[in-house]
């Protein structure tokens, strides 16, 4: 295709705007680290590394993080094995049961915990009836909580990953172990898990990374144990900026020491080869015991999975104090949504979370869409530095990213490429924005690497202009991957909590912190309510986005 | 839509001194060649000879750096693909999965404005000429190969484009449906009579399906010609190679005799026919099989032992192996010798071509 000055020019100016609102704030955030309006000073990074609980912080996040990656993938590799490769009934409802916490807002899953299994919980409310205990028997909190928290909503990496690799796994590639004479034992060790290893790591480092950058679950389970990012957000909170800033470029730092170890890792790159990727059909069980034994031990895990989810429909249909000393809730009504739905106060934030979530996925989606066609069409000249501003978000964790807005838009200096858009209405949009990017770029890329140009050409050929080919055949052909980038976008803002926390201000509280205040209020019933209403609106969207995709092209 | 070429030959589709480089590196060199109207011609080449970036340039997709296109009279060099007014079948056909058959024939005619019941016509009629009629509903993907290939040829010749490309249009048919295929294209192209360019990597295809083939090698044309003449008259020892079987052998050119001249090679003296390319000194022969003659062995004759027999029916493919272990390959009735014979092998005057030695 031909290389226009316009496009080049295009190009250029997507990458200023992309670098102003993605590399800069981080930039600002390293500079405000040693800069005060004083002058230059190394003050606040010598408390930082004097500073015992610093380290203490920066170390649990690191551990939390390595532990969180190990259980999770020993929740998920397993699972994904038994999914992928055994017959047994009711396996496909099961394999989406399954991937259902990757579509959850985190929030929800840590509320859904906490209502099953904290204090005053499901499971503690059963166990104080049937041993007739005063007090609660337990207390969800501090690291092993955490813990428990990341391993129940992040296994969900590995399970997807692993399955997908085993999907792709050539299965003639096994057949020609097993005529070499390899045991079961053997072609697991040499050939099943050295293939998966690309799809074993991918899900390692997302996992590293979301535990790392998680905020929900050592926010509200945390208690005394402190980790980056509740650092962070709580020295941001006692005024001390400065430190803040070197706590936020801390955390940085490790998240991309994280990135390159694996980068450095998979060096060798893709090891699926010239093979054909036709998934190995599942095979039927056939000795008795392991025929009754492996899906009663899916189902029981499956189960155990979703209870959380489940307890917490179970709560948004209590009321308001009914709910004291029973085993389980003696009165059950739907009340607390009539209060979502008729209280304009209450109404408010899902309002809020709504028009935010879509205007940041609509901004999404039209960038990653002006970024594919410039990179993979006009193939500009900034096409790999446009890719690379798109994915930077991703290895940085969302707190980081939320005070690095927080401190480049708090301060009008237009001169510097800065406004004051805190307290306003779109500061949150625009965090959300930058936090799909990734997701939303990746998701459209990839649709549009699979495209055939010569789809295009032949448009071309026949007469189309270049609009009329994009709107009756690139965009038609990009439905799937738009209908994905779209609503995992959408998923993602819409259930934000760790970016609201810090940018929200009272006008833009979205359902995420009303949820918070409704449990601060013990409105528990209507928190609950808030949590399943997310899960819905999620749930339609993804329903949604998964018709179209399946609509478009056979 | 004439099918008649244009009598006495005004070129309708004329490349000049194309020239394309991607980085340093020259894909098409200096391309030349005119095309009659209603004329099937095949660029010809192995991968990487430049014929795909030629048929990209004659598209559009590609600008080129030097050169000038024309159709009809009219520049076109730096008109965009989508004002040519060509049509062009993909290798993977490029059939639209969103659309179904009607959709796909009927995108072309829309952007010419056709609308109604005239589009309806129009799509029935091109179904119809390549034998597909009442498909319009069908979708891409219930389609079989040999389908998609002819709703990809009637979605481009819909629009009554006024040169038809078509990039290596067999390549992905069952070999068995591949020569019948052959012919019905050329038929079908020589009804509707549109010029047409095509790419190829297969001198068989070429053959059966073009008027003229035009040998690209490196970047750069080699010959151009119909069928017979680059068989019978290669202009160099690359046509000779690519086009049909050859034998190479060294030899040195002793003296040139009217239109003859007289060679030694391996101790023995041919008498050969002359061209004007050669002089006295180092030259290379090069033979077809069925241009040489076996014969019974003797000491002023290239002297061999029949190495093996490949049978093919009608004829033999003898492998003769000379004293200096060079293997020479020779078409001869099948039970005119047995492997393990000493035969002598004679050249005759059709099919042996003379070129200057090429330094290695």
């Amino acid at each position: 295709m031909s290389r226009g000055r316009g496009s080049q020019w295009l190009g250029a100016l997507v990458a200023v705007v992309l670098a102003w609102i993605v590399v800069y704030p981080l930039f600002l955030v390293f500079v405000e680290g040693i800069h005060t309006p004083g002058g230059w000073t190394l003050e606040a990074v010598g408390r930082f590394v004097r500073e015992r609980n610093e380290w203490g912080a920066l170390w649990a996040s690191c551990w939390i993080s390595l532990a969180s990656v190990a259980l999770s993938a020993l929740i998920g590799i397993p699972l994904a094995f038994l999914v992928a490769r055994y017959h047994f009934p009711g396996r496909r409802v099961i394999s989406g049961i399954l991937a259902l916490p990757a579509v959850l807002p985190p929030l929800v899953g840590v509320i859904a915990f906490l209502f099953l299994y904290g204090e005053t919980g499901f499971a503690a409310h059963l166990f104080q009836y049937v041993f007739h205990l005063e007090e609660a028997p337990w207390r969800l909190q501090g690291p092993g909580a955490v813990l428990l928290v990341h391993a129940y909503s992040m296994y969900v990496y590995f399970y997807l990953f692993t399955r997908a690799g085993l999907q792709r796994l050539d299965p003639s590639l096994l057949e020609a172990a097993a005529t070499l004479g390899a045991g079961r034992w053997r072609m697991l060790r040499r050939v099943v898990l050295p293939l998966l290893w690309p799809a074993l790591g991918g899900a390692g480092l997302l996992t590293f990374l979301t535990s790392l950058a998680s905020f929900s679950a050592p926010y509200i389970f945390g208690g005394g144990f402190r980790v980056m990012t509740t650092q962070i957000v709580s020295t941001r909170l006692n005024g001390d900026i400065p430190l803040a800033m070197v706590e936020t470029f801390a955390l940085t730092v490790v998240a991309l020491l994280g990135l390159a170890l694996l980068r450095h890792s998979s060096r060798n790159g893709d090891r699926s080869g010239g093979s054909k990727g036709v998934a190995p059909e599942p095979r039927r069980l056939r000795t008795g015991i392991s025929r009754f034994l492996v899906p009663t031990a899916v189902w029981c895990l499956a189960v155990f999975l979703i209870l959380p989810h489940l307890t917490l429909l179970l709560v948004s249909f209590v009321p308001r104090g009914t709910w004291t000393l029973e085993a389980v809730p003696p009165v059950y009504s739907v009340g607390n949504y009539f209060t979502l739905f008729q209280d304009p106060v209450r109404l408010r934030p899902m309002v809020t979370s709504l028009w935010m979530a879509t205007a940041a996925t609509v901004f999404a989606v039209a960038t990653a869409l002006v970024v594919a066609i410039l990179v993979l069409r006009r193939r500009v000249r900034v096409a790999a530095l446009l890719e690379t501003l798109l994915e930077v978000p991703w290895a940085v964790p969302g707190t980081v990213f939320a005070i690095a807005l927080a401190t480049m838009f708090s301060v009008n200096a237009p001169l510097a490429g800065r406004v004051i858009l805190v307290g306003t209405l779109v500061i949150l949009p625009l965090a959300y924005f930058v936090r799909s990017l990734p997701i939303t770029g990746r998701a459209i890329l990839a649709g549009f690497r699979q495209l055939d140009p010569s789809l295009e050409e032949a448009a071309a050929t026949l007469g189309a202009s270049r609009w009329r080919t994009l709107r009756r055949v690139t965009l038609p052909l990009l439905r799937p991957a738009i209908a994905a980038g779209a609503s995992l976008a959408f998923a993602t803002a819409f259930g934000d909590f760790l970016t609201s926390v810090i940018l929200y201000t009272y006008d833009t509280r979205p359902i995420s912190l009303e949820i918070l205040g409704s449990l601060r209020q013990s409105d528990v019933g209507v928190a609950a309510a808030y949590g399943v209403m997310l899960m819905l609106i999620s749930g339609i969207v993804f329903a949604l986005a998964g018709e179209r995709a399946g609509g478009g092209v056979a | 839509m004439s099918a008649e070429p244009v009598a006495g030959g005004a070129d309708f589709l004329v490349l000049r001194d194309l020239e394309k480089r991607f980085d340093d590196h020259r894909a098409v060199d200096q391309v030349s060649l005119g095309i009659r109207q209603g004329e099937i011609v095949a660029l010809l080449g192995p991968s990487g000879s430049g014929k795909t970036t030629t048929l990209r340039l004659l598209a559009g997709f590609e600008r080129p750096e030097r050169g000038t296109l024309s159709v009809a009279g009219e520049d076109i060099t730096n008109t965009p693909p989508v004002a040519r007014r060509f049509g062009m079948v993909f290798q993977h056909y490029a059939l639209f999965p969103h659309l179904d058959v009607g959709g796909n024939i009927a995108f072309g005619l829309e952007s010419l404005g056709v609308t109604g019941s005239e589009l309806i016509r129009r799509v029935a009629t091109a179904l119809e000429l390549v034998e597909l009629g009442g498909f319009e509903r069908r979708r891409i993907s219930q389609l079989s190969g040999g389908q998609q290939q002819r709703v990809a040829l009637a979605r481009a010749l819909a629009p009554e484009p006024r040169v038809l490309l078509l990039d290596e249009p067999l390549s992905n048919l069952d070999p068995s449906l591949r020569e019948r295929t052959r012919r019905e294209l050329r038929a079908l192209i020589q009804r509707v009579g549109t010029t047409t360019v095509l790419v190829t990597h297969e001198q068989e295809e070429a053959f059966d399906l073009a008027d003229r083939v035009a040998v690209l090698n490196q970047g750069r044309l080699e010959q151009v010609g119909t069928p017979d003449e680059l068989y019978a008259v290669p202009r160099t020892p690359f046509v000779a190679r690519f086009v049909g079987r050859t034998n190479e052998m060294r030899a040195t050119l002793v003296a040139v005799e009217g239109d003859r001249c007289r060679v030694r090679l391996a101790g023995v003296e041919w008498s050969l026919p002359t061209n004007a390319a050669v002089a006295p000194g180092p030259v290379q022969v090069l033979a077809r099989p069925e241009a040489l003659g076996m014969v019974a062995p003797g000491p002023d004759r290239l002297t061999g032992k029949v190495l093996a027999r490949r049978f093919t029916g009608a004829q033999g493919f003898f492998t003769v192996a000379l004293g200096d272990g060079t293997t020479i390959e020779v078409a001869a009735d099948p039970w005119a010798v047995r492997v393990g014979d000493r035969v002598g092998l004679e050249p005759k005057d059709r099919g042996v071509h003379l070129f200057p030695h090429e330094p290695a």
